[in-house]
């Protein structure tokens, strides 16, 4: 292992994490918010001094760099960056505990939206930003950040693409131009220029400057963390469509993107994981509306509340516009569904992402024709080319994994003795990153109700929900660290 | 630049990794899914399976906005047609084919202007040449030459019993009585430029310029033998050998082959009458003793395998063949080449890539670009040729007033037809020719980039 060369790179993350945190000092400093600002100073200085040691440290560091590595080093990194990133919550006083500063940081930093907060509006203004901003930088990945600024002459060698790969949440990542710093330039460019425009419209709507900015990155980090009690549930219906449509923008696959503007439109509309995704979401509206009907005073106002649902869930986002732990249990049932399904891989959404679901699908009909005629030779394709039975396998084993982390995790937690609803929810929220579940999680409450053991074991399954699995497991794995 | 590098066999590789460095957008086509695996796993490229000549995997790798296509397939028919394809989709795209199959030998120009071909290469034919080279001159493990021949690098192993050994690099002139400025030093496969207080150390191979008068008078006070090969044993006949027996029969030498396939062996019987083509296994010694591998002036060692080649040339060394030539593919493994004395080592792929390289870069700037640009220690420095145009800086200043980047070293100043190496008190005008050393690291594209900014 070349550990030089990872502590380099995490250094590098730090100072990425001080850099961004300068702006919810300065919000603080403005409004002359006495504890969030000593605590972003001192968080900031306590970060940058742990930055330089290690920095200094790690000055002479070889460049051989492997996959391992390349795993290890991501997702040290997010633990890192996750503890030094609740400092500010923690100093600040606004969090007493460093475990909930902890929970509520790596809920932000996963786009998982799941708070401890009883109530967020008695929080101050720097710390609320620094939740939502949080959203905005996990979304896309800190360190493929980090990949759009490194110097030209350190991104010679392939590891970066094992960084992208091990951050970017899909089966199979690709770079969009050969150069990897260019094609993060163009990742991150992409994720500006929408959340600039979803801000634009949520301004149109008459929504405060802050609660817009807040909102916007709350949106396209697919995060969830909102700074109302009541999420988007008190803002006007057009705020809560302009979220319903970008929510769904955001979960969709990013080089679908660029290739619109490369100008390539027949062949994201040819896209079978964007297909399936609109297919989902267009049916589980119908079917949800048809079901929840007379809750609502108007047909308007229940496909509102219903696709605003149907797009928070399946994205991962986390927001809400209503309690929908008092609908029917059949469309919670298709809710429960849309968690596990998740977004379009390469977005910025979680959960098992529509491109797996998509291969799990046709090489288990695949599989069924096998037995029907053994000696046929079939081929699983996906958007008309083959797809290799590497790609196949691997995709089995993560959802194998994925299984069984959600086993895992919901025997442990259960030992806190809440209904089956609340743990299953809970497990479900957390590892797909989406924020309220069900019942004592619902979206009106939240996650303080849980033992420590059980929110380190919710915080393990953030990460390991917005790493994809892998990198998080191969930190428990004996091989990784022998020599 | 964007460039397109369709094969990505031990040419394609090597190019990969320069051209990466240098910083150009690199796009790979190769239909081995595994090779396209562990290529993007070591180097910041973009790749794409499939065939390379088909329209569609072009067009997919984006050859519609490249610069440059390098076809380096094994099949040169393939290559021919992947280029003419690409010229075809995109006529401003410049193209490099390989053609390296014999038969087309002499129709490659005619190709060039039929087919719109911007370069042919052909790894080895170069190998040839260059082992023409080493037997015409030899003394020397490497010999290049610069400014029309007046200047040479040459590279020399520190042996044993040699008066150079354990000698500061700043009491090199008293040693060996003549101007000799050595450029770099390579020890245990790691290369360096050095300083004055550097010391030579049994073992390494050092890298040395001077006018070739001075390279005489260093072999004749260094007391190596020079007597030019009329002798070889060639082990191998594959085409390296065949276009150097083809070479080397003109100027009279006489030339026996070992090659272990029946069909080749009969091949090249034909093909070359005044060559005793032997049917045998290259690495049995007592096939080697008995076509006399003790009385010859040189041993080739050209087979397929490196290991193969490194062992009969060892055993030529023990033999006291004077002069040692190894073919080797694989340079990844330096340190252990540097351990041992295999004479000469040639590699095909090095020699395609510098000329690929020098292409590239001339294409980039159309002007103040090296005339010539040579890898030396397995391509770890490279020494490059430019010359003095107009727009070049501080010319007329000494240079030890000039701030020169680290490990860039101005080695020789030819003013007209005189050749002096270049000192501090040295100054260099318009029209000169220049070779500079610098090592992998640094990339000069023109004559400025040598000074720090």
């Amino acid at each position: 292992m070349n550990y030089k060369m990872m502590g380099r790179f995490i250094s590098r993350t730090l100072m990425v994490e001080v850099v961004f945190m300068t702006p919810a000092l300065c919000i603080s400093l403005f409004l002359n918010e006495k504890n969030s600002y000593m605590g972003f100073i001192l968080s900031m200085i306590i970060t940058l001094a742990f930055a330089s040691i290690l920095y200094f440290f790690t000055q002479y560091a070889e460049h051989k760099f492997y996959a391992r590595e390349g795993l290890v080093c991501v997702s040290l990194s997010w633990v890192i960056m996750s503890i030094f990133g609740a400092l500010p919550f923690y100093i600040s006083g606004e969090i007493p505990s460093f475990l909930d500063a902890l929970f509520e940081i790596v809920s932000g930093f996963t786009t998982t939206g799941s708070s401890i907060l009883p109530e967020v509006e008695s929080l101050s203004r720097g710390i609320l930003y620094w939740r939502s901003f949080s959203h905005w930088l996990g979304g896309m990945g800190v360190l493929v950040f980090l990949l759009a600024i490194v110097p030209k002459n350190e991104q010679n060698s392939g590891f970066t693409m094992h960084i992208l790969r091990a951050e970017s949440p899909g089966p199979n990542v690709g770079k969009l131009v050969p150069r990897m710093g260019r094609t993060a330039q163009i990742l991150y460019l992409l994720y500006i220029m929408l959340t600039a425009i979803n801000f634009a419209f949520l301004m149109f709507g008459g929504m405060p400057i802050f609660d817009a900015v807040c909102t916007a990155m709350g949106t396209a980090g697919t995060g969830g963390f909102g700074i109302k009690n009541d999420s988007i549930a008190s803002y006007s219906p057009y705020i809560q469509n302009v979220c319903t449509v970008f929510m769904l923008l955001f979960g969709v696959n990013f080089n679908c993107y660029y290739l619109l503007t490369l100008k390539q439109i027949k062949s994201v509309f040819k896209d079978e994981e964007l297909r399936l995704y609109l297919g989902i979401v267009a049916g589980s509206i119908l079917l949800m509306t048809i079901n929840v009907r007379g809750m609502y005073d108007s047909l308007s106002e229940t496909v509102r509340h219903v696709a605003f649902q149907t797009a928070t869930i399946i994205t991962t986002t986390g927001f809400a516009s209503t309690d929908f732990d008092l609908w029917p249990s059949f469309s919670k049932a298709i809710l429960g569904c849309l968690m596990v399904i998740g977004a379009c891989a390469g977005s910025t959404g979680g959960g098992f992402k529509c491109g797996r679901a998509l291969l799990i699908i046709k090489s288990l009909k695949r599989n069924i024709r096998k037995i029907l005629s053994p000696k046929k030779v079939q081929v699983v394709r996906s958007n008309g080319v083959g797809v290799s039975e590497k790609v196949i396998d691997n995709t089995n084993a993560y959802l194998s994994a994925y299984v069984v982390i959600i086993i895992i995790s919901f025997l442990m937690i259960s030992l806190d003795g809440h209904s089956l609803t609340t743990n299953f929810s809970a497990v479900l929220a957390c590892f797909n990153n989406i924020g309220p579940g069900f019942d004592l999680v619902g979206p009106t409450c939240n996650f303080s109700i849980f033992s420590p053991l059980s929110k380190i074991v919710l915080i393990v399954d953030m990460l390991a929900g917005r790493l994809e699995i892998f990198p998080v497991l191969i930190l428990f794995s004996k091989a990784t660290w022998r020599k | 630049m964007k460039i397109l590098i369709a094969g990505d066999g031990k040419v394609g590789m090597s190019l990969t990794r320069k051209l990466s460095n240098e910083g150009h957008d690199l796009t790979l086509i190769d239909k081995d899914g595994d090779v396209i695996e562990s290529i993007v796993e070591h180097y910041d490229v973009m790749v794409v399976q499939g065939n390379c000549a088909s329209v569609d995997v072009l067009k997919h790798a984006g050859v519609m906005k490249a610069d440059l296509l390098i076809a380096a397939t094994s099949a040169d028919e393939i290559n021919l047609l992947c280029c003419m394809t690409a010229h075809g989709l995109n006529p401003n795209i410049h193209t490099i084919a390989r053609i390296r199959n014999p038969e087309y030998d002499q129709q490659v120009y005619a190709m060039r202007e039929l087919f719109a071909l911007s370069m042919a290469f052909n790894p080895e034919k170069q190998a040839a040449q260059e082992c023409e080279r080493l037997l015409k001159y030899p003394g020397f493990l490497k010999r290049d030459t610069f400014a029309k021949g007046r200047v040479e690098i040459v590279e020399l192993r520190v042996l044993p019993d040699s008066k150079l050994k354990d000698v500061a690099l700043n009491d090199l002139g008293d040693v060996v009585k003549c101007q000799i400025l050595v450029c770099a030093v390579s020890r245990d496969g790691e290369a360096v430029i050095p300083g004055g207080d550097f010391i030579l150390k049994e073992g390494d191979r050092i890298y040395v310029t001077a006018t070739s008068h001075n390279l005489t008078v260093l072999l004749a006070n260094l007391g190596i033998i020079t007597h030019r090969a009329k002798n070889i044993i060639m082990c191998g006949g594959g085409h390296i050998s065949y276009y150097l027996a083809e070479r080397l029969l003109k100027s009279g030498i006489k030339i026996t082959m070992i090659e272990n396939s029946k069909e080749r062996c009969e091949e090249l019987a034909t093909l070359l009458p005044s060559v005793d083509v032997v049917y045998g296994d290259g690495s049995n010694q007592e096939l080697l003793e008995s076509v006399g591998i003790d009385s010859c002036d040189a041993l080739l060692t050209m087979m397929g395998f490196d290991e193969m080649n490194m062992i009969i040339s060892l055993y030529g060394q023990r033999c006291k063949v004077p002069q040692i030539i190894t073919k080797v593919d694989h340079t990844e493994n330096r340190t252990i080449q540097d351990s041992l004395s295999l004479g000469s080592v040639i590699c095909a792929k090095e020699l395609s890539c510098d000329i690929i390289v020098r292409y590239v870069r001339a294409m980039q700037n159309k002007t103040g670009s090296a005339l010539s640009i040579h890898g030396i220690a397995d391509g770890q420095i490279e020494a490059l040729e430019f010359k003095i145009d107009s727009k070049a800086l501080h010319c007329k200043e000494p240079l030890k007033k000039l701030k020169i980047k680290k490990n860039v070293l101005l080695s020789c100043i030819t003013h007209h037809s005189k050749t002096e190496l270049a000192y501090g008190d040295s100054v260099f005008e318009q029209g000169d020719t220049v070779v500079v050393v610098t090592n992998q690291g640094t990339v000069l594209r023109q004559f400025n980039d040598i000074f720090e900014s």
